[in-house]
């Protein structure tokens, strides 16, 4: 039961082959016996899970169902969940228990999807490889000396090791599409603003986008269905009409213009990886797609301006973290400021300290034009390439990571190094496209993933591009050893 | 660019964070390869870019000044580190 995918889950459902409850009760029991492994969840909720399912069936069987009631999922924790402890997976927010629910976790309720538990993640979603959580690390279903990559890396493997048949993750700089590559998952990341950013606990403002870890494309579709749309609590949430997803996939591909920028393909790549990314592009060429090369010329500055422009914001959105209102609080402060700080340099890992700092640095008096100003100028060429390569074509292709997984502990030691891992993901944040990473292959028995890039809001023919190479290939449908 | 110890306690004031003296010198390390690392951006050439504010260039939406939040806040004080009569509690700051 646990290999099929939402859309397989979903007509079992439908033709009475078993309950939500029987599901539920399938990944919960899976959860309670495996995690142990792999630290893929912070807060399972197996009790409210199985109420949910109950719900669910009840709904079912009334004819209420909407087409993802009663299947399971599990979020990210960093989504508020009322009721439930919210961490993102910072010592901080240990004692927290939301008061209300982000849209998403309401949205994906009110569909009837039942909620399995809260996932692990880098510290405030800072990190590629899941490593910087108060929680631990997690560790990869396909080699268990290796990170699951970051941060939605408790997501990607509670699916991966199919505890969850489905999560949400955010991303911020790559955190579902790398993860999502890292352990062989669908990872879509829509426009920024295309879902709701309310009750997801911000990281960077202007970068941040809810989105899925889903075993394919259609999963992606149905998901993404139920999440998107304008909600008036986030003040930046798009005013845009959301399209039938679902209806989009199947469309033929002959014809597609396929951008293939020689950037994504420096000398950081990994040789296989390349490979896998060729083969990919060969079989869009047989479905009768076009490729030709692109050029973003500025790309080599995207990750330099993103270690400007996240950290500042989140320098900014992290000083809500007081040890007043909620959070963690030192003990026996002697005075307010010892109390500000004390509580912050307490509560915060070293990573989230690195960046609160980097930030306030960028931000300071005397440094704001030299970095904060020119990052957001750098931003726009980044932004305007992509716009241009989008006047020629109608996807962009590319790897998602330059490496499969590496090892637990292996670039813990430099900053610099963790954040390049994430050198092909980034730009896309910052120029706030849609984008999915996509399984392309095994590299020395782990996953790579090919990077699809679509235009602003053009998440329907991303999708469809996506599900027509699962419809050709079965990496998406490929299992870690152990998993069966 | 290479910061200081006395640098990192500066910045760690102004962000309000309390870095213990033994780590002060790993930060220092840290933060100077990012500041390096992020310097790159200055040999961009930007004299005719103009800042980016959206990247979908949206506006600020805004909305009719009315109130839209009930009260909460009994709920919300339960995640408080301390509260009194419906207030938070800090050390005291008047003498």
């Amino acid at each position: 039961m646990h290999d099929k995918t939402l859309a397989e889950l979903a007509a079992g459902l439908k033709q009475g082959e078993f309950s939500s409850e029987e599901l539920t009760r399938h990944f919960v029991d899976r959860i309670e016996a495996r995690d142990d492994r792999y630290n893929a969840f912070i807060t399972p909720t197996p009790e409210r899970a199985l109420e949910q399912a109950r719900a669910a069936d009840r709904r079912i069987a009334e004819g209420n169902a909407g087409p993802l009631t009663g299947l399971p999922l599990a979020h990210k924790d960093i989504f508020c969940t009322r009721g439930v402890k919210t961490s993102c997976g910072s010592k901080m927010l240990d004692n927290f228990v939301s008061p209300y629910d982000a849209t998403v976790v309401e949205k994906l309720a009110e569909a009837g999807m039942v909620t399995l538990g809260k996932t692990n993640m880098d510290e405030f979603a800072m990190g590629s490889s899941n490593e910087t959580s108060y929680y631990g690390p997690v560790k990869n279903p396909w080699d268990e000396s290796k990170v699951p990559g970051g941060s939605s890396g408790g997501s990607a493997a509670a699916v991966a090791a199919r505890l969850a048949p489905a999560a949400t993750g955010t991303d911020t700089g790559g955190s579902i599409r790398q993860p999502a590559a890292l352990t062989g998952l669908t990872g879509f990341k829509p426009t920024y603003g295309r879902v709701s950013r309310y009750g997801m606990i911000a990281f960077a403002s202007s970068l941040d986008q809810a989105g899925t870890l889903t075993i394919s494309a259609e999963d992606a579709a149905l998901m993404t269905q139920a999440m998107a749309g304008f909600d008036e609590r986030d003040s930046t949430s798009a005013q845009e009409s959301v399209p039938d997803y679902l209806a989009a996939l199947g469309q033929d591909i002959k014809g597609l213009k396929i951008g293939v920028p020689p950037e994504f393909f420096d000398e950081g790549l990994d040789a296989d990886t390349r490979k896998a990314v060729d083969d990919a592009l060969d079989v869009y060429r047989q479905l009768g797609a076009e490729i030709r090369e692109v050029h973003l010329p500025h790309l080599d500055l995207s990750v330099p301006t993103y270690y400007v422009v996240a950290p500042a914001e989140c320098s900014s959105n992290l000083s809500r973290f007081d040890g007043v209102r909620f959070g963690y609080r030192c003990e026996n402060p002697k005075d307010l400021l010892d109390l500000y700080e004390r509580s912050r340099g307490e509560g915060f890992g070293a990573e989230v300290k690195r960046r609160v700092m980097t930030g306030t640095y960028v931000l300071s008096a005397g440094y704001y034009d030299a970095y904060y100003l020119q990052a957001q100028k750098t931003r726009k060429l980044i932004r305007d390439d992509f716009l241009k390569a989008f006047e020629e074509v109608d996807v962009l292709m590319g790897p998602t990571t330059p490496t499969p997984a590496f090892g637990i502990g292996e670039k813990t030691d430099d900053p610099i190094t963790m954040y390049l891992n994430d050198i092909y993901t980034i730009a896309v944040n910052l120029a706030g496209l849609p984008a999915v990473s996509v399984p392309a292959g095994l590299v020395g028995g782990l996953p790579v993933g090919l990077q699809i890039i679509g235009n602003f809001f053009d998440e329907g023919r991303l999708l469809n591009v996506a599900h027509q190479f699962q419809q050709q290939t079965d990496w998406h449908r490929r299992l870690p050893e152990g998993i069966e | 660019m290479s910061l200081s110890p006395d640098d990192v306690r500066h910045i760690a004031h102004l962000a309000r964070l309390r870095i213990e003296e033994q780590d002060i010198q790993e930060y220092a390390g840290n933060l100077s390869r990012i500041v390096d690392f992020v310097d790159q951006l200055g040999k961009a050439d930007t004299d005719a870019v103009t800042p980016m504010a959206h990247p979908l260039e949206m506006a600020q939406r805004l909305r009719d000044d009315v109130v839209t939040e009930e009260n909460h806040r009994d709920e919300y004080q339960q995640n408080a580190p301390a509260t009194e009569a419906g207030l938070y509690l800090v050390p005291r700051v008047i003498e």
